[in-house]
């Protein structure tokens, strides 16, 4: 699935320069070192982190969207950083197991 | 054969904010590059922990990345207080950052372990009091 399919079903977009990514899997963390450690290419990451080091790690570790669960808010000069590196960032105001259990749903 | 690209970095130790300039950097030279994307991956991932390392540990340093034609080779110097025990900071969840770091997510004693999981080869030169060089190689 696409990450722009995901405003279909109640994520809110708050970058989102390359909607056209396709996600494969899901992986879910806040230490940025475990998730770059573990996370694989293409997937779709959900945290709570939004402090700007969350854009570097998506950007490195090459996830194709950072989907923010509990509603989180992420500073609008980070966004800016995440739209300038091309990083798609969704929010969810489910709490995070929801929130996976949705994505578990929806991605395949 | 050509000569190697060579980019060169300094990592200010000051601001963890502007920490992964270096490897955004890289990240970028060598998509131009036409180096594969699993590759770039491993090589930015490993450099940016580096990097992290630097600043949380070591008051910044330097990275140097050295393309060549069949590998790659980071570089990765500061003058920092050494590792005591390498074989204890090769171990998954040991850490010696402070809370506020471990607020920011890092912390989690994973750098150095997925340096060693991204990269082909790392040798890990230190000295106590006097600093620390790590270099990685990535074949392509």
């Amino acid at each position: 699935m696409k990450v722009k399919e995901l405003l279909e079903h109640g994520f809110e977009a708050l970058s989102l320069p390359d909607g056209d990514r396709e996600i494969d899997g899901v992986y879910i963390g806040d230490l940025l070192s475990w998730v770059m450690g573990r996370a694989q290419m293409d997937n779709a990451w959900i945290t709570i982190m939004t402090n700007v080091n969350t854009i570097a790690v998506a950007s490195l570790a090459d996830t194709s969207c950072v989907i923010l669960a509990e509603g989180v808010d992420m500073p609008e000069d980070i966004l800016e950083t995440a739209r300038d590196k091309e990083i798609n960032v969704l929010r969810s105001s489910q709490p995070i197991y929801e929130t996976a259990v949705q994505l578990s749903k929806l991605v395949s | 054969m050509s000569e190697p690209l060579i980019f060169h970095f300094d990592v200010d130790g000051e601001n963890f904010a502007s920490a992964g300039q270096a490897s955004t950097q890289v990240k970028k030279n060598l998509r131009q590059l036409g180096v594969p994307a699993a590759t770039i991956r491993r090589v930015s991932i490993a450099m940016y922990e580096g990097e992290i390392n630097m600043v949380i540990h070591a008051n910044g340093g330097t990275a140097d990345v050295i393309v060549n034609e069949d590998y790659i080779e980071i570089i990765l110097a500061d003058k920092g207080p050494g590792i005591p025990n390498i074989e204890q900071a090769m171990q998954e969840g040991f850490s010696t950052a402070t809370d506020q770091i471990r607020s920011l997510g890092f912390g989690a004693g994973m750098g150095l372990p997925n340096m060693k999981r991204y990269t082909d080869t790392m040798e890990i030169d230190t000295m106590v009091g006097v600093g620390t060089t790590i270099t990685m190689y990535v074949y392509l």
